[in-house]
């Protein structure tokens, strides 16, 4: 039995084509409902650009069975870009949270958000860009109680091609301590138990 | 901290990769096809697995029309096959629909609907194909028509597409939607064995008593492998029971109502419909794809609201199930039919009404899925 019990906990990531959003969905999800045991539908939607267009990945997590597989209103809005931060920002409920990448989000809508460096860290400390999203997934880890380090460690591990794996745990570790220390009380903010 | 356990067969995938998993289980070893978004995981995962079956081959043709043809072909040989599409690839594969509706070959389109017509929107969902499907090649013939709504029915669905293609010697066309194709989630894979797979019936008598064409009970003949050492003519030409033209207007009728009575006569077997909370329902949504998705929890809100509300859910598009939706138009006095269309089965569902209910329309051609607060509000409001 999963360890929290969760009533359609929504979740939207979104960015940029090319900025592996629709990978980190699918670890994401992936880790949710192998792992971790929870009804999981992770949807995308994306423009017919192979790169630079809108793209995004949704999860809805539950401890029931999910009918309508789309986000109704997010309880966490990741935004790797400015133009989805404005775009889906209204999406978010009011008690919902909001986390971005520094780097490209200069202007939040409202002062309550999480924040960190994301692309700038995959570049600095890992000397690669694109696995800025596993930098996000690891900062994800922390932020959302139902998953642990391990199971999504696992699922990275499973789901990448075995030469970039190694690059790609360094990158969830990185992000996972990032926002622990930058956030510590971070996970004791969300509503459900 | 307690994990589930993951059983081995349990994996996150794509509706698309769960056709690919009900294709191998039913026992397909043909895939012929031509990318096109969003079927394309189809062609990929058939690409990457039916190397690895027994005497399995996957082709990439030049286009959709080889690719029927193709998929065709090999029935003929003794395969079970398979092509996916989308919009305009379904729409090239029109005339070698009614060319294996006429020389009766088992075959399984998958059509993955997006936003139309013409290239249209490539990466939304949209069901506009459903009518195209039904009648999209010229001339009278009976079709199956099958759709899914989440990643373990297309695995389901899929396998019964095949067991139907086989049983009644029929092209089955598996529309699926952006959204289901899409969507991953959970998907438990069965052992292969746990599945009731059908096998076309094969002759038993010598080569040379073999009328190609016979009629019989099921109205359905046997159908051997082309070089089994059975030797028979094959014709889109209209023909007689041994598979020759004819327009000899008694073997001209016998073949054409053959061919439609060895689909009607089994409408109980092909005509699958899931009822959801509809036991006292006085409103009701009749949907099918992703969009029986948002249905199912716009009935749980209107019951939440004190509506009394249900849902019936077509599994099998065409033969129209009609049975199961004049039901629900007797005992409810208004029907809700969501589509993204402008109501391609909600006319079917107003054909069929003979008495007073009321047939409601939802739709939405911007390639967004229909939401569940859509078809709430004449769930309330009746």
């Amino acid at each position: 039995m999963p360890a929290w019990q969760v009533n359609r906990l929504e979740i939207r990531i979104s960015g940029l084509g090319g900025q592996g959003v629709i990978t980190l969905g699918r670890i994401l999800g992936q880790t949710l409902a192998l792992e971790h045991g929870y009804h999981v539908a992770q949807t995308q939607s994306y423009g017919p650009e192979a790169r630079g267009g809108a793209s995004r990945a949704d999860v809805v997590v539950s401890s029931s069975p999910i009918s309508y597989p789309k986000p109704m209103s997010l309880d966490l809005l990741v935004a790797l870009s400015q133009e989805a931060c404005n775009q889906y920002y209204r999406d978010l409920k009011a008690e919902g949270q909001l986390l971005v990448d520094t780097t490209l989000v200069s202007q939040t809508p409202s002062n309550r958000f999480w924040g960190l460096p994301f692309t700038a860290l995959a570049t600095d400390k890992l000397g690669a860009a694109q696995a800025m999203n596993m930098v996000v997934l690891g900062a994800l880890t922390h932020f959302v109680p139902l998953l642990t380090p391990k199971a999504v460690k696992t699922t990275v591990a499973q789901v990448l091609p075995a030469k970039i794996v190694e690059l790609n745990l360094k990158a969830v570790e990185l992000g996972y301590s990032r926002a622990k220390k930058a956030y510590a009380e971070a996970r004791s903010q969300w509503t459900f138990s | 901290m307690a994990s589930k356990k993951r059983a081995r067969n349990e994996i996150f995938a794509q509706g698309n990769d769960a056709v690919v998993e009900g294709a191998l289980l039913a026992g397909c070893t043909f895939f012929a096809g031509y990318p096109i978004t969003p079927s394309t995981e189809i062609a990929e995962g058939m690409a990457a697995r039916l190397p690895l079956v027994p005497e399995g081959v996957f082709i990439q043709m030049e286009d959709e029309i080889a690719s029927l043809g193709a998929a065709i072909g090999a029935s003929l040989a003794g395969r079970k096959a398979m092509t996916a599409t989308s919009g305009p690839g379904f729409s090239l594969m029109q005339e070698h629909i009614g060319y294996a509706c006429m020389v009766e070959a088992p075959v399984v389109i998958v059509n993955v609907m997006r936003g139309g017509p013409s290239t249209g929107l490539p990466t939304s969902p949209a069901q506009g194909d459903v009518q195209q499907a039904r009648w999209g090649t010229h001339g009278d013939h009976p079709i199956i028509v099958l759709s899914a709504s989440n990643v373990q029915e297309c695995l389901e669905m899929t396998v019964v597409a095949f067991n139907f293609a086989e049983k009644y010697r029929t092209p089955v066309i598996l529309l699926l939607d952006e959204v289901t194709a899409h969507t991953r989630e959970r998907l438990t894979v069965p052992e292969s064995g746990a599945l009731e797979i059908f096998n076309r019936v094969t002759p038993s008598m010598p080569p040379e008593w073999f009328v190609p064409y016979e009629d019989g009970l099921r109205g359905v003949p046997p159908m051997p492998a082309i070089g089994s050492g059975y030797r028979y003519h094959v014709t889109g030409l209209t023909h007689d029971k041994n598979g020759f033209p004819t327009s000899r207007p008694e073997e001209i009728q016998a073949l054409i109502l053959r061919l439609f009575r060895k689909i009607d006569q089994f409408f109980y077997d092909i005509q699958i419909t899931e009822g959801y909370a509809l036991e006292d329902a006085e409103v009701a949504v009749v949907a099918y794809g992703s969009v029986a998705r948002s249905a199912r929890l716009a009935v749980d809100l209107a019951r939440q609201q004190g509506a009394r509300a249900g849902l019936l859910h077509l599994k099998t598009l065409f033969p129209f199930p009609r049975p199961a939706v004049e039901e629900v138009l007797r005992r409810c006095h208004t029907v809700v039919v969501p589509e993204m269309n402008m109501g391609q089965i909600s006319r079917e569902v107003k054909r069929v009404n003979a008495g007073p209910a009321k047939v409601r329309t939802v739709n939405r051609i911007d390639g967004q899925i229909i939401t569940p607060q859509e078809i709430l509000k004449p769930l309330v409001r009746g």
